[in-house]
Order: structure tokens, then C-alpha cells, then sequence
């Protein structure tokens, strides 16, 4: 799909889901991300609106001026020129400290509560239907960092009404339901970026609700495409297209070789 | 301290100090040449039945000589942690699929199966849905705490994640309260594997290690392990190591067994000395997709040679050092 803003920009899903989430990032803050959409987000983010965002890589890369996108969440260019090459109990543990303000993630299942899975499909843990990677340091980074987004393309097959395994914790089963497990006060799912809306959680049902539809798409659309009901938050509004400027150092900078929004 | 919940997986291994200490009390405090081949060292140190961690990071800073020996010698029954276990993961499960009986298990699966961005490998997920392989679920953060709680000599350690979600259920952790402030916390248990195997830089011969760039979970591994085999790129004098102890990562009287295999962590990235094969690691996963080609395949590269060195040449993987080379320090040929 390439789409049309009226401006003659032409742009593609993936090009307009990394700078929607780059935009969400505030300056001065950090992040701990991983490869792909995330990646790109924070590179994004620094060269736009947020120069001075920090990044973290889970397996130890801290503040890298990355060169290039990373293949692996430990590679090398995860801390290329970075302030520090450490551990994962160090990067998890400054998480933990309350110190790390977004986390990115994905999932092969969301549902309205932004709980993910990445574990398995099928109802017999022993002998899922599909086995999938599992948690990696989704479960650890939406625990303890304060803000969880999620990138991921919209379809009603991945947002489900109920994930067939809560390996992430979302809002788990409603409103004080992360306190009664007991985690960490504060932290918790903040926005959804997919390739038709930005959706962020009603503060009271902490249901998953539509904040902006990207230019051209309708609500109709929007619902076609979820497994469960979706709210819409008052005041809905149109997602800003991407800028020239935006789209430029989004492709000659963060991604000229087109490994994420080439996808 | 009073246990709310718990999770209802395997614990693989024994987490109990006492244990751990009679063990460490009888290790070798000598500090002697511990240079030996990786078909030696995986002949003397690893057994069927052991329970391994592998250092790095699934594709960085891997030991994959001892991998292929691994299934070379076909050992059997091995445990596993999978801690961001993704080519090493690979590998090992490829051991299971060749008719010679079952390499692994049983996974403690922090993240197993996917290569990350590159994709899941069809065999490793094959494995893991037969229902021959018995897990525990984890997280990244949890197995990491889980060896630095056997790394301290202590029994279990207490975080804040993993709480209220399904990875906690099928994992093996407990919830409990903190005895000081009764803050809810996640109790996992001390993981002392019984081989470990690391790859590093620069390690003298009685096993001084350097690690460049960083270390992931591989200090806590290496203290954790009952046995432990290092791969280096390069043996050095014992007097380098004295001449810059601020650089010794992991001590010898860890170690039991010190391979210089250059090349070591390849088709995985080795940080300031050469990038990843991704050209050779794409070639594994379509191999994967048909059964009778993968065995082919590990045949030609694994079963079918004597050593390291000679995949190196059979993948290509030397000819290709010098480009990979210049990947990873970001020059233009």
C-alpha cells in the first residue's frame, strides 16, 4: 500500500509506524528498544524531535551513536561509540531503578488490556500448536520500564479479544490488576502504533481506545480489523502525515538501506 | 517468608548453596595449562546428561566450536538455558533431528527458536512442538538473575517482573513479599549449570579471560558453572594478564579447559574483530525447510568434517574474514 498525504509525499505502513512512534518519544529521555521498527523509532527520534533521547539494548549497549541498524540486540553496532558496554542485569537493573521511561515491543498477539504474546499458539503448554521465540526481555522491559509501546501492523488475527498465552504483561485483566500481581506502581502499556491508527488506553477501563486515524483511514476500517471492541477516545482526530523533512531523514539517514521500511 | 503464588515449571537443576559449595570446594585451585583441543575439552567435560549454558548472545560472541563437537560427539540428554539462545539454539537442535538419538531435553526458554530479525528456524520450532523436549518458561532478565544468584552463592534472588503474566505460571518462580518492606516480588531460583561454555577474546593458558565489548550474563555464567570451557580468539602470556588485571573478565580457577579457536564465534558477530555471516546464516535457515536437505547440510558441515577449522573452509567462512572484517569496523572496501 503507498499512500498519498495531498502533498504528493508518497509513503509506505512501515515509513509512517516508525515516525508515528518516533514522534511519541520526548527529548531527554531514554528507551530501551530493541532491532527492527524500535530501532528505527529511536534513530528517528534523536535526528527529529528528541536529540537527546538515550538508547538501551537489553543485552548491554548503552547510549550507541549507531552507525547503522543493528542485526541483533546484542551485536556490535548496539554499542558502537556508546557511553558504555555493559550487561543485561545492568540494562534490566536500571529498568528496575525506575530510570527507563519507554520500552518498545511486538508481539505475534495484542489484546485490549495490551497484554502480548510471544509464546506460543494452543492450549496445551507442552505441545503448542506453534511454539514462538517467548518472552526474550519483553516480559522484564514491560515490568519495569515506566512506558510500554507496541509497533505492530493491524489485523484481527493479532489483535484478539483474548492472547492464547500472557507472556507480556499489559493492563493484564483490567483496571488495579498489574498492582494486585504486584507490579511496580506507574508502569504499564502507553501507546499502540500499528499501520491505520495510534491507540493509547482508557484511563478509568484501561481498554485499548483509538487516539488518531492515519490520513485516509476510517473508523470502519479500523474496527474491521480488530478482534475485540474497540473504543474510540473523545476527541479522535486525524494522525499528521509524514513531512518531506521526516521522510527524508527517515530514508537517506535512518534507513538507507531500506532493512526496516523496505519491509 | 510467605510464598502467594507458583509457578508450576521444572527446576532443572539444583539451586541449594550447600550443594553448589561441596562442589566448588573440590574444584581445582591449580593454576596450570589448561590448553586443550575443542573435541578434548567436549570429551573430558561435557557429559550426557549435563545441564549447559552458552555464552554471548544466541549469535554474538558465540562458542561454536564446542557446539558442532557437541553434536560431533553426539552427546545425549543435554539441559539447556535458553537465554536469548538463537544460532546456538540452532545448532543444538539440529542434534535432535539427524536419527542420532536426542542432544537436548530439556530448555529453560528465555528465547528460543527465532534468529531475530533473520526469522525462526523451522527445525529448532519442530523440536519444540514434538513434545519430546520438556520446558520451563523464563524471561532474558529472570535467567540472567538466575545466574547471578548461583554466581553470589546464594539460592534464589528476588526482582520485580515476570509477575501476573503466563511466563510466570509455567515458570518455576514464587512469589513472595519482601521481608523488610512487604513489597511483592518475584522469587527464581540459583541456576548452576553443570558445563558452561564461553567464548572471548583473550585468555592466557591457565583461563585469564578478556571480553571486549559487552559481557551479557558471562560473568555471572562463568562463576555459576560447575565446569567451564572457554574459546578464545587468541591465547596470551600470563604476563599480559598481569600487566593489565583491570582487563581480567573471568578468572582461571573458573575455568577448566582453555581453546584457541580464531574465527570462534563465527557465522555470529565477534565485537572488534569480524561481523556476522548473515549471507551463511541464511543459508542455514533455508536448508532447514526440508528435512533430508538440513541433514545434508550438517553433514557437509558439521558431521562431515574433523574439526572448526575445516567448517571454516567448507562455509566459507575464511574466505569471507577479510569482508567481515571490514564490516564490523564500518570500512568501504
Amino acid at each position: 500500500m503507498i499512500t498519498t498525504n495531498g502533498d504528493q509525499h508518497m509513503y509506505n505502513p512501515m515509513e509512517f509506524m516508525v515516525i508515528c512512534a518516533a514522534r511519541l518519544l520526548e527529548d531527554g529521555r531514554t528507551a530501551a528498544v530493541g532491532t527492527g521498527v524500535p530501532c528505527a523509532a529511536a534513530m528517528q527520534a534523536q535526528r527529529t524531535t528528541a536529540p537527546n533521547l538515550m538508547v538501551c539494548f537489553e543485552a548491554g549497549g548503552v547510549a550507541p551513536q549507531l552507525p547503522t541498524m543493528p542485526i541483533s540486540v546484542g551485536d556490535s553496532r548496539t554499542f558502537y561509540r556508546g557511553l558504555m558496554a555493559t550487561s543485561m542485569c545492568e540494562i534490566m537493573e536500571t529498568c528496575q531503578r525506575g530510570m527507563m521511561d519507554y520500552t518498545f515491543l511486538g508481539g505475534a498477539q495484542i489484546d485490549a488490556y495490551g497484554n502480548l504474546n510471544s509464546s506460543m499458539i494452543g492450549d496445551d503448554y507442552a505441545r503448542p500448536k506453534v511454539r514462538f521465540p517467548g518472552s526474550g526481555g519483553a516480559n522484564d522491559l514491560a515490568s519495569l520500564c515506566w512506558r510500554t509501546l507496541v509497533v505492530t501492523v493491524h489485523d484481527s488475527r493479532r489483535f484478539v479479544e483474548k492472547v492464547d498465552f500472557l507472556t507480556t504483561p499489559g493492563f493484564l485483566d483490567g483496571p488495579g490488576a498489574r498492582e494486585e500481581a504486584g507490579l511496580l506502581p506507574g508502569t504499564g502499556p502507553y501507546r499502540v502504533i500499528t499501520d491505520l491508527a495510534v491507540m493509547g488506553y482508557h484511563d478509568e477501563t484501561k481498554r485499548m481506545q483509538v487516539l488518531s486515524l492515519h490520513p485516509g483511514v476510517t473508523l470502519d476500517q479500523v474496527h474491521e480489523n480488530t478482534g475485540f471492541e474497540l473504543a474510540v477516545a473523545d476527541g479522535l482526530t486525524e494522525t499528521d502525515p509524514p513531512g518531506e523533512e521526516e521522510l527524508r531523514i527517515l530514508r537517506e539517514e535512518v534507513d538507507p538501506n531500506g532493512y526496516v521500511i523496505g519491509r | 517468608m510467605d510464598t502467594h503464588e507458583q509457578g508450576s515449571g521444572q527446576i532443572f537443576s539444583d539451586p541449594s548453596t550447600t550443594a553448589a559449595r561441596a562442589w566448588f570446594q573440590q574444584k581445582s585451585r591449580a593454576m596450570t595449562d589448561k590448553v586443550m583441543t575443542v573435541a578434548e575439552a567436549v570429551g573430558k567435560l561435557v557429559d550426557d546428561g549435563d545441564y549447559v549454558a552458552v555464552g554471548g548472545f544466541g549469535g554474538d560472541r558465540i562458542p561454536t566450536s564446542v557446539l558442532h563437537e557437541i553434536l560431533r560427539q553426539e552427546k545425549q540428554d543435554l539441559g539447556l538455558s535458553g537465554h536469548t539462545a538463537t544460532h546456538d539454539f540452532q545448532v543444538l537442535c539440529a542434534g535432535n533431528q539427524m536419527g542420532r538419538g536426542q542432544t537436548i531435553s530439556r530448555v529453560d526458554i528465555a528465547y528460543v527458536i527465532g534468529l531475530e530479525a533473520r526469522g525462526l528456524s523451522a527445525q529448532a520450532r519442530r523440536v519444540m512442538e514434538s513434545g519430546e523436549v520438556v520446558f520451563t518458561e523464563w524471561t532474558n532478565y529472570t535467567l540472567a538473575l538466575r545466574f547471578r544468584a548461583a554466581a553470589m552463592g546464594v539460592p534464589f534472588l528476588p526482582g520485580h517482573t515476570a509477575l501476573g503474566t503466563d511466563t510466570m505460571r509455567h515458570s518455576a518462580a514464587r512469589k513472595i513479599s519482601c521481608p523488610f518492606t512487604g513489597e511483592p516480588l518475584v522469587a527464581v531460583p540459583a541456576l548452576y549449570p553443570d558445563v558452561a561454555v564461553i567464548h572471548v577474546h583473550e585468555s592466557d593458558p591457565s583461563g585469564n579471560c578478556r571480553i571486549e565489548g559487552i559481557a551479557v550474563a558471562d560473568l555471572d555464567v562463568a562463576r555459576a558453572a560447575r565446569k567451564l570451557i572457554i574459546t578464545c580468539e587468541r591465547l596470551i602470556d600470563n604476563d599480559e594478564i598481569r600487566s593489565n588485571p583491570t582487563r581480567t573478565a573471568i578468572p582461571f580457577y573458573c575455568v577448566d579447559a582453555v581453546c584457541e579457536v580464531p574465527g570462534g564465534s563465527y557465522p555470529g558477530n565477534m565485537p572488534y574483530e569480524y561481523y556476522s555471516d548473515e549471507e551463511h546464516l541464511q543459508q542455514w535457515l533455508n536448508a532447514e525447510r526440508d528435512l533430508d536437505e538440513y541433514r545434508r547440510f550438517l553433514d557437509h558441515h558439521i558431521y562431515g568434517v574433523s574439526s572448526f577449522e575445516e567448517y571454516l573452509e567448507r562455509s566459507g567462512g575464511r574466505e569471507r574474514m577479510p569482508e567481515l572484517r571490514r564490516l564490523e569496523f564500518l570500512e568501504d572496501e
